[in-house]
């Protein structure tokens, strides 16, 4: 009896492709996707930290800092940006563009070696008088400064030992109250055989110390946020539960063409194009309502600023929900039945939410699969409104966010159109 | 100058329709003259709503035309004058009686006092006025019948078509829907109702077209088709107590048929009322037990079987 029940169970489930692909395929695509995000795909597995460098001491000291950063293999440190193919390396970055770019989320970090670093680089302490490294960071990826900071020692350790030294033993001196002309020669004997060429590359990198050697100025540039990642969650949350509620209201076409409901009002006087406005407009009317009561909510309970931002706002709610709602149609037409569907949007949008940013902030994976987000609605949806509720970016700032979006919506109605030609006509 | 005489309600001619290797229609004509009801009889799969979905302009013919006041099925001016009512329960089921004929009536143009108008004219046609607030689902299976008829109508066509609108309903929603029927004739209305059951297409058509296998078979009234196919002949209907097959047999060498699913009944037309005592006496010489005799006029079903040589419910 109880093989006879289990042998039904398997016979359905072979001819329920739906209830086949939530089984096993899905499974399969989420374990592969968090183990490109956290495992990197069989690299070293850990991610390197972007970082701007700007020398404005210019003394050899700072040079060999500066040196010892670009070189440091858990940071990547540039002091410049990027150059475009074919065109000359750009200029260093300033203090001032340097803070910008973190500002702009360019980067998640940028240290700025002031002037007079490299006569007093050292502190042995507070008030000391060494002039503080500045460590600007944007304190929506939380980790970033950490490890800047920390890394920063290490490679102050490693690539300054003959300064630390000296400075080390000035201390000493003032501390002790004076050495004897013997003990200075035998010191400075000492000191001599101090190589003071950086360490190449972090072989031999040691535990960096929190007590800090160098004066850090740690500064949150993007300014001071109550609760910092509720704009985030609420976006990436919300943008996921839009796409579930985009795909079943779009499939109420697919409930229609089997009630014969979807015949009855092609032969009014609705053409096939009017019903999947009409269709996608109430879907993306429905979306901005959800997306309007989670940041409420989120503003009543979570104290997210939301009352200053509602111009931008509205602008990046408008987009995702324009977005979502195509993407609700295109599943829709073509899937050919409501169950066929649902297993397709369930695969499509846990996806797209791991790989978009929804589930996690996307600055923890590795580069390449950042790219990769960018396929997805979630990403541009979720960057827009960082933009707003994050870095305070005006209106005009989310012109790739809201191109992207109203593009993406465009060209998935077009295609759900192409698709819905089969019910038209018999 | 004289005027042009105005154009017939439906005009189909020579319609052809094909799914892959199956043809649906095959060359069906038929004229539709104001305020007649035109009964498509026929049994399941004869083409019967592949014909009404083609003139609703859901389906387009392969060859052939369909003009609805000479305008070309499907056109916008068509859609206007027909009110289609599909053999499914198209409704949505979470919207009130009211919303659902809201709904199709704004999907017709309806707009202000006319879609008003037309959805309390649905209410009171459908005597779903005291349940206008109720949502589709809480409605018994007569009601959601009544209400997907009238929600093809809330535009108050000229031409309404209405595929098999009894199926699965109980005997008095079905009386019930018969007087909506008669009442939507009464007011001016041309209708073509598809149905399998004879009963409906006597009751309810002045002229009926007899499908079968997408081909027009036979057309006209009640007693024309009955006429042409019976003359003055009478229908008898012989039960045996013998096996099927021997019946059968037996039933065709004396000009009979005996289908199976006919429960042991074979069909004679008769040319006078004492032919039965012949047909009696062949039987009893051949061996074969006749349990039961009914002789009685011949009616569509007879038509049918005469015609196909098979009974409408197969």
């Amino acid at each position: 009896m109880i093989a006879a029940i289990v042998l039904n169970g398997f016979r359905a489930l072979r001819r329920d492709r739906g209830a086949m692909i939530l089984s096993f395929i899905l499974p399969i695509a989420f374990f592969s996707i968090f183990g490109m995000i956290f495992g990197g795909m069989g690299g070293s597995g850990t991610q390197r930290v972007s970082v701007l460098v700007v020398d404005e001491d210019r003394s050899s000291v700072s040079g060999r800092l500066v040196q010892a950063l670009l070189q440091e293999p858990s940071l990547d440190a540039s002091t410049h940006a990027k150059p475009k193919k074919g065109e000359p390396i750009p200029p260093d970055y300033s203090a001032t563009s340097a803070e910008a770019a973190v500002k702009q989320g360019e980067v998640p970090a940028a240290l700025i070696i002031p002037n007079g670093f490299g006569a007093h680089p050292i502190a042995m302490g507070p008030g000391t008088g060494s002039p503080p490294i500045r460590l600007l960071h944007d304190s929506s990826d939380p980790v970033a400064a950490q490890m800047v900071g920390g890394i920063l020692q290490k490679v102050v350790m490693t690539s300054l030992p003959d300064t630390m030294a000296k400075v080390g033993m000035q201390y000493f001196e003032k501390a002790s109250g004076g050495l004897t002309p013997e003990q200075r020669q035998s010191i400075e004997s000492a000191m001599s055989r101090i190589p003071n060429a950086p360490v190449q590359g972090g072989a031999q990198s040691g535990t960096p110390r929190d007590t800090g050697f160098i004066a850090l100025d740690v500064r949150d540039v993007v300014g001071e946020k109550h609760n910092s990642m509720i704009a985030f969650y609420a976006a990436g949350i919300g943008v996921m539960f839009l796409l579930f509620t985009a795909s079943a209201a779009g499939g109420s076409l697919l409930d229609e063409a089997e009630s014969g409901a979807l015949d009855r009002i092609l032969s009014a006087r609705v053409s096939m194009t009017t019903l999947l406005a009409g269709k996608m407009a109430y879907s993306a009317l429905l979306a901005s309502a959800q997306l309007t009561l989670m940041f409420l909510w989120g503003a009543a309970v979570f104290h997210l600023d939301l009352f200053t931002h509602v111009p931008g706002f509205i602008v990046m709610t408008a987009a995702t929900s324009f977005a979502v709602a195509a993407f609700g149609m295109l599943l829709a037409s073509v899937s050919h039945t409501r169950a066929q569907a649902g297993a397709v949007a369930t695969l499509l949008i846990l996806t797209m939410s791991a790989i978009g940013g929804s589930m996690f902030p996307r600055y923890f994976m590795p580069a390449a699969m950042q790219k990769v987000g960018l396929v997805t609605i979630n990403a541009w949806a979720i960057d827009g409104y960082t933009k707003v509720f994050w870095r305070d970016e005006p209106i005009p700032h989310l012109a790739p966010q809201v191109a992207v979006l109203i593009g993406a919506g465009i060209v998935l109605f077009l295609i759900a159109r192409r698709f819905a030609r089969r019910w038209e006509y018999a | 100058m004289a005027s042009p005489a105005p154009a017939i309600p439906l005009r189909i001619d020579s319609v052809v329709k094909r799914f892959g290797d199956l043809t649906a229609v095959e060359g069906v004509s038929l004229d539709v003259r104001e305020r007649a009801c035109l009964g498509l009889l026929g049994p399941n799969g004869a083409g019967k709503s592949t014909l009404i979905r083609s003139i609703a302009g859901r389906v387009r013919p392969d060859s052939g035309s369909i003009r609805v006041f000479g305008q070309p099925a499907g056109s916008a001016a068509a859609r206007a004058e027909l009110g289609w009512v599909p053999q499914e329960l198209a409704l949505y089921p979470l919207l009130t009686c009211r919303e659902n004929l809201e709904a199709f009536g704004r999907y017709q143009g309806l707009r202000g006092k006319a879609l008003h108008d037309g959805i309390a004219w649905c209410l009171e046609w459908a005597a779903l006025a005291d349940r206008a607030g109720a949502t589709v689902k809480t409605l018994s299976g007569g009601m959601r019948r009544r209400l997907n008829m009238a929600a093809g109508l809330v535009h108050r066509p000229r031409i309404v078509l209405l595929d098999e609108p009894t199926v699965g309903v109980d005997p008095q929603s079905r009386n019930r829907i018969f007087d909506m029927v008669a009442e939507l004739r009464g007011q001016g209305a041309t209708v073509i109702y598809t149905t399998h059951y004879m009963e409906e297409a006597e009751r309810l058509c002045d002229t009926i077209a007899i499908i079968d296998h997408g081909r027009v078979i036979a057309q006209g009234t009640k007693e024309e088709l009955v006429e042409h196919s019976f003359g003055r002949r009478s229908d008898v209907l012989m039960r045996f107590a013998s096996s099927v097959e021997n019946a059968a047999a037996w039933a065709a060498a004396h000009g009979g048929t005996l289908q199976e699913g006919d429960g042991g009944v074979a069909h004679f037309a008769v040319a006078q009322p004492t032919d039965i005592a012949a047909l009696l006496d062949a039987a009893g010489r051949d061996g074969l037990e006749v349990i039961d005799v009914v002789l009685r006029r011949p009616n569509l079903e007879s038509v049918f079987l005469q015609l196909t040589g098979r009974d409408l419910r197969q």
